[in-house]
């Protein structure tokens, strides 16, 4: 399906970030590339994938113009962080590398992009934002802020290239059997299965499946959106 | 008409579609000439990549009227 298609996920390494990447491989994608500050996590990672090292929390166009030489068609900003405490004893630096990997890397990360897929008059772009972006979560006052603000900066992105055959949707993912709720302990993941109608975490297949369907065909006049995978969490 | 000018206006012809007889040297991209903003965009992406220079994004968008690019790309391209 993906064939002669170049992608670019931010954030392989996680368990997310690598569905996707299996996901494209699957759908015969030629090149894919991948972000990670853990090369060493890297290498045991199927090898069609091709890392790059990057510091989400510190780039700046010039680092970038030396580590990347590919122009993708398939945008995945999907790398995120979160550095959740009460909102009264959050730490500057708990606000700023939250706000820096999740939304400001992805500022630099689309504006280095863009223009290319400008000039070719293609572009898929996927933002991963969150269910709790929508709901609220106690403690996770800058995750939310980020990913909420990634919903605006999507639909305002997508207005400005629609006529360029560019699509920027995000995908807000609910709770989903990954890397990040693996830290939550066992009574707080009952609690939230409680909640989930469909009592159950999803899977990060479940995220890489809509992933590959916003940047197929089949998805060409979805743009400005958010698709929420949940199990009904949250109706929205 | 010089060099410059003319490679200009063939990049304005083919981006925008307008007729060569109708660019004027005070013709603005968008008022005049019918572009959008991301036609601007594209436009002066278009004359980095003829005249081998970087515009950086604040000439970029003082760049307004035919003279501007002109006159810019006059005095930078190589």
């Amino acid at each position: 399906m993906f064939n002669d298609r170049i992608a670019f996920v931010t954030g392989g390494t996680g368990s997310i970030g690598q569905a996707i990447c299996n996901d494209f491989i699957k759908n015969k994608c030629s090149n894919i590339f991948s972000s990670t500050t853990n090369l060493d996590k890297a290498k045991n990672i199927d090898d069609q994938i091709k890392f790059i090292n990057l510091d989400l929390k510190n780039i700046t166009q010039d680092h970038l113009k030396e580590k990347i030489n590919f122009e993708p068609d398939f945008l995945i900003l999907n790398a995120g962080l979160n550095r959740d405490n009460l909102f009264l004893r959050m730490s500057d630096d708990e606000w700023n590398d939250v706000m820096d990997v999740n939304l400001n890397a992805t500022f630099k990360l689309v504006k280095f992009f863009l223009k290319g897929m400008v000039k070719r008059r293609f572009g898929r772009i996927v933002f991963i934002t969150s269910v709790v972006s929508f709901t609220g979560n106690p403690g996770q006052t800058n995750y939310t802020a980020s990913k909420a603000a990634l919903t605006g900066f999507c639909k305002s992105l997508s207005l400005e290239v629609a006529s360029r055959n560019i699509t920027v949707n995000c995908i807000s993912p609910g709770f989903i059997s990954s890397n990040m709720t693996e830290k939550l302990s066992d009574e707080q993941k009952n609690q939230i299965l409680t909640k989930v109608p469909m009592k159950k975490l999803g899977n990060p297949s479940d995220i890489a499946n809509t992933a590959s369907f916003l940047c197929s065909d089949n998805a060409s006049y979805i743009t400005g959106q958010t698709i929420h995978v949940n199990g009904g969490l949250a109706l929205i | 008409m010089s060099d410059i000018e003319e490679r200009v206006k063939k990049i304005v012809v083919e981006h925008l579609g307008v007729e060569e007889s109708k660019i004027e040297s005070d013709s603005k991209f968008i008022d005049d000439l019918g572009a959008d903003s991301l036609d601007t965009v594209e436009l002066v992406m278009a004359f980095e990549e003829e005249f081998g220079c970087e515009i950086p994004d604040d000439a970029a968008e003082k760049i307004v009227t035919m003279k501007d690019a002109v006159s810019f790309l006059t005095t930078n391209s190589n």
